[in-house]
């Protein structure tokens, strides 16, 4: 059985892959395709449930104008992406604290000059 | 009292200023971080220890010999007990100020804290979209992009290790468990917490130099204690490797390139030693000759040219100054008699 971040997840990845809005429906029958038809059949209200949890973290929005609603992607997944990797590779202000990369406390310069002394050592 | 307050003053500038310029450009550490960070720890404790008290024993000495009698008169100023010593406008201001520097101190710990957290949890909900956990590496997560990154996101409901699809295709078993392991250890080691601790003194005294030396060394010294916890594991070849690696993701290209890189450090199959720059894992070697000996970064020079661990009479002086810097203003504040 997934679980709710799984679901919402999956859920993201289909309105982000789809280029129009989509209804609480056509996600289920995509959702369903997806996992495979075995075990407990994924339930609208679910969908529903996911959504609205979405909704609240802003990551979804909802047209209004149809019944039933559809739903849209707020910020594509390059966007969200860009924004992941700009925090792990470390080109954001003041977050040093927030997680510990592998390449910790040594500058790009450093870097490049220990490239060139491996690189020194070994035509030497 | 007055002399202990003098003495706490003197203490708290030497912490100040002197002490950490010189710990920053002392070169042992790298050769005992762990004690290096016990040192780093005890100076910004008995720093924060001895700057309070000195103008907290200050301002009450004109009620008591010690701390605890002065404080009982002090309750007597507050309560308006009937021929209590009164303090001067002076005492009630070197009073205001002890209280002002905790309560700041303490303050900007929480705030610092709850940054943080917040940050991460922001983090969090981000690779929850983004990546999927990796099927080989309990623990990990896997970010769907192709630059080389790995980084540990620490937390008090479950700790994660990062990787990203292009660290993956860009290590082989051996660099990876290297990775792995670093991150581990800071996991392990919370180092998160004491990075956390270092981050909220910088920003509550920022231009206080012990306050921004203590946190590039503190972030400088955890990444040399995980570095020697990943040599368990690996070579330090594979490490050296790994690092290159994930630095092509930081778009440092000088034309050495990966290739380049993985030729100079040797596949693990082909005679290592005969073209290895590395210098030999014992002693110190000429200071010329040893490799990277140009860098700034420690943290690289000691895995170029590792020196050996600190001998233990060394390791001992350390500790025993962490513990007598934490005793002195201690006791310069509960027990001056002690002292003077």
């Amino acid at each position: 059985m997934a679980t709710l971040g799984d679901l919402e997840r999956s859920v993201m990845d289909l309105l982000w892959d789809s280029a129009v809005a989509q209804t609480a429906n056509d996600l289920r029958d995509k959702l369903a395709q997806v996992t495979g038809s075995d075990g407990k059949e994924l339930a609208v209200t679910t969908v529903l449930t996911v959504l609205a949890r979405l909704e609240k973290k802003q990551l979804v929005t909802r047209a209004r104008d149809t019944r039933p609603h559809r739903y849209l992607a707020v910020t594509s997944r390059e966007e969200h992406t860009v924004e992941l990797m700009n925090e792990a590779m470390g080109n954001v202000m003041d977050r040093e604290a927030v997680l510990a990369r592998f390449i910790g406390g040594i500058s790009p310069e450093e870097l490049a000059s220990l490239r060139r002394i491996l690189d020194d050592g070994a035509s030497a | 009292m007055l002399t202990a307050s003098y003495l706490l003053l003197g203490l708290a500038i030497i912490l100040a200023w002197p002490a950490p310029v010189v710990l920053s450009h002392a070169r042992w550490t790298s050769r005992s971080p762990f004690t290096a960070l016990l040192l780093w720890q005890a100076i910004a404790l008995a720093g924060g220890l001895s700057m309070i008290g000195a103008f907290l024993v200050w301002g009450l000495e004109p009620l008591g010999d010690d701390l605890l009698s002065a404080l009982h008169g002090f309750w007597g100023v507050l309560t308006g007990r009937p021929g209590a010593t009164q303090l001067t406008v002076i005492h009630v201001f070197a009073l205001s100020t002890a209280l002002l520097i905790g309560g700041h101190l303490v303050f900007t710990l929480l705030l610092t804290a709850y940054k943080v957290t917040r940050q991460r949890a922001r983090h969090r909900r981000l690779l929850a979209l983004l990546s999927g956990p990796s099927p080989s590496i309990p623990g990990a997560v896997v970010v769907e992009h192709q630059a080389p990154v790995a980084y540990c996101l620490p937390g008090f409901s479950g700790s994660l290790t990062v990787l990203s699809r292009g660290l993956l295709d860009s290590l082989d078993a051996e660099g990876l468990r290297g990775v792995i392991a670093h991150e581990h250890a800071h996991l392990d080691q919370r180092h998160d917490l004491l990075v956390l601790a270092f981050e909220s003194w910088h920003q509550a005294l920022p231009w206080l130099p012990t306050s921004r030396l203590a946190r590039l060394a503190v972030q400088e010294l955890i990444e040399m204690l995980a570095d020697d916890a990943a040599l368990g594991q690996v070579s330090r070849e594979d490490l050296l490797r790994s690092l290159i690696a994930v630095s092509a993701g930081m778009g440092v290209t000088d034309g050495s390139g990966d290739a380049a890189a993985a030729a100079v450090l040797g596949s693990p199959d082909r005679g290592r030693e005969a073209t290895s720059p590395l210098a030999p894992a014992s002693g110190p070697g000429h200071a010329a000759a040893v490799p990277g000996g140009e860098l700034s970064s420690l943290r690289l020079r000691r895995l170029l040219s590792p020196a050996p661990e600190l001998p233990v009479a060394g390791r001992a002086t350390v500790m025993g100054t962490s513990v007598l810097l934490i005793v002195v203003p201690t006791l310069a504040l509960v027990a001056p008699g002690l002292l003077v």
